[in-house]
């Protein structure tokens, strides 16, 4: 998917923001359709509407009376505008003209943020980084350190980041989540029609990050050229932790042991517990995922994570596809998987015809990925385990978890069923217990 | 109307107020978050069940990752139409421009899967970085033999309507190229149907049933071969206000193929339909068949109409489309069941749909052009409605606020034409407005309880 799809994802996960895309109205429209797709909720993504003359004169009275149309419906208190392609091919100097418009706003107006985003530069990943990097440097201000922490996700589910929340609290550590999308993308019926903004991580607490004692950062490869905890890392001082996303037991305990020395409370038993039921039930399904063979495919730092869990489980990734280039999915995965990197083909910046032409000849027992496998999945008569996205062929993405001990559970247990149902299902016997 | 941007007032009309005086065809106002998609995705859903076209979308990866497999368009044959090919194009070939990967793009994909012609679409970049795609698609077209057309769909020149001209353009490239000996008098083409889970088909077999020949059905199940001859063809009739007008004019004036309007959806619009063709071939056979298969049919699906419409006496529907002549049939489909249409709007209709609209509809209906979330809201609000009919954009609005929703746009993979497609709508129709869910919702619960 293109840059500025990610970019709206992080200005919808603020709180009184409002996303806007500088460019033509297809992309907010196509960019609206793909993510309530998703999250079967109300999307609202802004949009300059570029006409032939935007493009030959410049954008910026399309620029100013989108954004003065969205102030007039939305009030918001920030916009975050995301370029497209075209503006950026046709020179849009938007830091100045944001700089113009501020002045011209009146001191009440809102907040505006930029991010350069042209689809040809980067995946949706991309954008999303780049959208909290540039969040953060607009918003984060110095002063006196305090006791609580930043946490910068990458793109998760609402379910997980609901998870994280709690994780928090329950560790006594008040953490500023951004963005946090789980309720903006993912929220009840509406007894009167909401302007769906209020939802996210507020204003107030982004302005704090540069306080905070430290910054968590999702990111198993470890790419720091878009990252917002090196920014507040260069400009505050604040201490860096990047960790791979926390599925399966290893990557938890990182993440929980990070935590434990961060809040200098010991992990609450809750969480305990769920390690252990996890465990359990690593072993009363050991057997039945033994050696199988996994086909991945996502960002790379969704794939690696999927990766380092199922060696850790007996699974063998056997091809790890990463829809971005990181350029090091190959190497992080030998840090974790050691000699079993052997097995394994990995491959970078790819399409899916290129990954269904190389799963086939690798025989997989199962597909760990977006919707956009089922295709493959069907071809080649392989379950898939929905995950990551797009999932627009079934209900409930948002409440798909893989992260921590519970949302590796729920993981571990859905490619687990997913194996023992196609084997019921291709068995000429069918056992009614396996 | 108060919380209506000022820019956008004269858009909106409400039946019984004011003398008709409706803007529309303008180019959507800036940040107002319209339902409108582009140039581009106007060329691209028109010719996208071409299915045995190779469909290639020169531009970055986004244009072509938000068009894959997106739509209901069924093919009886061929997939390719369900591949979204891009050339990809980064930052590099942005700067030097992306001529020569198109070139190379065509040459692997037409070795590889041999389609029978090919679309290339243009997208807002390559419009700007000037790539000469007419030029390389007619290099390619001379070095395999292929057709090799290029669809100027830039994103940003023009509505979605500008998109459709494109496409029509396109096609009209293919019409005329092939053997027409064989087309009979009684013949047609079908203009306009996308074959959404199968409608061309229905249409289709009620013409064969009639005794009429149709040599094409352009897009719906479309083949690159059938359209090469649709000259052949004496009649074009034309479904969908904007997508295919264009093309059915130029063949007018080209091969003197008159073309009439109709829409397949809802059985009076249905059996009109039918009627107008048998009575443009003036054949007493085909009249008499006509009148027929209309009464075999109408009897067929009237008692379970008639069914829901005893539960549905009273409710009020919404209606926003993509374009306005689907909204007729929607509207009278509708009143059948019993159910009033309280607003109606498009994303493209002409001045003469929305005229053509505010007399049909009832007094105090609210008429929209180019609408946004926020308005949409709230018209479905103030007017209280129990179903609203639109595209996926709309769903999750009509959702949140607690209404029935009725998907009537190209990614439904439900038949809604023919005299089984106003069943099918029916259905949806009667689970959407009585499914029970609705009384855990709080705003209904409240209406309830004022009632």
């Amino acid at each position: 998917m293109c840059t500025p799809l990610g970019a709206t994802m992080v200005f919808s996960g603020i709180a009184d923001a409002v996303p806007f895309l500088h460019g033509s109205q297809g992309c907010s429209t196509y960019i609206r359709r793909y993510l309530i797709s998703h999250f079967r909720e109300p999307v609202d993504i802004a949009c300059s509407n570029f006409g032939e003359s935007s493009v030959i004169f410049g954008g910026w009275e399309n620029l100013r009376i989108g954004l003065q149309s969205v102030i007039e419906q939305y009030h918001p208190r920030l916009i975050g505008i995301a370029t497209t392609c075209l503006a950026e091919t046709i020179g849009e100097d938007i830091p100045q003209m944001i700089h113009r418009l501020e002045r011209e706003f009146s001191a009440d107006g809102p907040i505006l943020v930029s991010v350069s985003t042209p689809s040809y530069q980067g995946s949706h990943t991309d954008g999303f980084h780049r959208a909290v990097k540039a969040v953060v440097e607009k918003l984060a201000q110095a002063g006196p350190k305090g006791k609580h922490i930043n946490i910068f996700s990458g793109m998760i589910s609402p379910e997980d980041i609901r998870h994280l929340k709690d994780i928090f609290t329950d560790f006594g550590l008040e953490a500023t989540l951004l963005p946090d999308y789980s309720d903006a993308l993912d929220n009840g019926i509406w007894s009167q029609y909401e302007k769906n903004i209020e939802f996210g991580t507020s204003i107030e607490s982004i302005r704090c990050c540069g306080q905070a004692q430290a910054t968590i950062e999702f990111s198993s490869t470890g790419d720091f050229s878009t990252s917002a905890g090196e920014t507040l890392l260069r400009r505050f001082g604040t201490p860096l932790y990047a960790l791979p996303l926390p599925v399966g037991v290893g990557l938890s305990d990182k993440f929980f042991e990070r935590l434990v020395a961060l809040s200098g409370n010991t992990t609450p038993a809750r969480y305990i517990g769920q390690r252990n039921r996890l465990i359990d039930s690593y072993v009363d399904g050991h057997k039945y995922v033994f050696g199988k063979k996994a086909v991945l495919y996502g960002p790379a730092d969704l794939v690696a994570a999927l990766a380092i869990f199922l060696n850790e489980i007996g699974m063998i990734p056997v091809l790890c596809a990463a829809g971005d280039h990181k350029g090091n999915l190959q190497e992080c995965l030998r840090e974790y998987l050691g000699t079993n990197t052997e097995l394994i083909t990995v491959i970078e910046d790819t399409d899916f015809a290129s990954i269904e032409e190389k799963a086939a000849g690798l025989k997989p027992d199962i597909i760990i990925g977006d919707s956009n496998g089922y295709k493959m999945s069907r071809s080649l008569n392989v379950p898939l385990v929905r995950l990551g996205l797009p999932v627009q062929d079934r209900i409930g993405a948002s409440r798909i978890a893989a992260l921590g001990y519970q949302g590796t559970q729920q993981l571990f247990d859905r490619i687990v069923n997913a194996l023992l149902e196609k084997q019921q299902d291709d068995s000429s016997v069918g056992y009614t217990h396996l | 109307m108060s919380g209506i941007l000022e820019k956008r007032k004269r858009q909106i009309h409400r039946k019984g107020g004011q003398p008709f005086d409706m803007a529309c065809e303008k180019q959507s106002l800036a940040g107002s978050v319209s339902q409108r998609a582009c140039v581009f995705c106007g060329s691209r859903v028109v010719l996208y069940p071409i299915a045995d076209a190779l469909h290639l979308i020169h531009g970055p990866v986004g244009c072509a990752a938000y068009t894959w497999d997106i739509r209901g368009a069924l093919s009886s044959g061929p997939q390719l139409h369900r591949m979204s090919f891009t050339t990809d194009l980064r930052e590099q070939d942005v700067i030097h421009g992306g001529e020569k990967k198109l070139y190379l793009c065509l040459k692997e994909l037409i070795a590889y899967y041999k389609p029978q012609a090919a679309f290339v679409y243009s997208t807002c970049i390559v419009g700007v970085i000037g790539d000469d795609v007419d030029a390389v698609c007619k290099r390619v077209a001379r070095e395999t033999g292929l057709t090799v057309i290029s669809v100027a769909s830039e994103g940003f020149k023009g509505t979605k309507k500008d998109g459709y001209r494109a496409a029509c353009n396109a096609i009209a490239q293919l019409v005329g190229t092939g053997d027409t000996s064989q087309v009979g008098p009684l013949s047609l083409n079908i203009l306009g149907d996308f074959n959404i889970a199968g409608e061309t088909w229905t249409i289709r077999d009620y013409y064969r049933r009639m005794g009429v020949e149709v040599v094409s059905t352009i897009t719906g199940d479309g083949r690159v071969n059938d359209i090469r001859r649709a000259h052949g063809a004496k009649l074009n009739v034309v479904q969908c206000s904007g997508s295919m007008i264009h093309l059915a004019k130029q063949m007018q004036e080209r091969y003197g193929i008159p073309y009439i309007h109709v829409s397949y959806f809802g059985i009076q619009d249905m059996s009109r339909a039918l009627y107008d063709v048998a009575e443009f071939f003036k054949d007493s056979d085909v009249l008499e068949r006509t009148r027929n298969l209309v009464r075999e049919e109408i009897g067929r699906v009237m008692p379970e109409l008639t069914r829901y419409g005893r539960d549905l006496q009273g409710k009020k529907a919404g209606i926003y489309t993509g374009g306005a002549f689907k909204a007729f049939s929607l509207v009278e489909s509708l009143r059948l069941l019993g159910v009033r249409t309280t607003f109606v709007g498009s994303q493209t209709g002409s001045p003469d749909d929305y005229k053509r609209l505010e007399e049909f509809c009832d007094e105090g209906t609210i008429i929209v052009d180019d609408a946004n979330t926020m308005e949409l809201v709230r018209f479905a609000q103030e007017t209280n409605i129990d179903l609203f009919i639109g595209g996926v954009k709309e769903r999750p609005v009509a959702y949140k606020l607690g209404i029935g929703f009725c998907d009537h746009n190209h990614e439904r993979k439900v038949s809604l034409a023919g005299f089984d497609g106003m069943l099918n709508f029916a259905r949806e129709v009667h689970m959407s407005i009585m499914s029970p869910v609705w009384k855990l919702v709080d705003r209904r619960k409240c209406l309830a309880g004022s009632n």
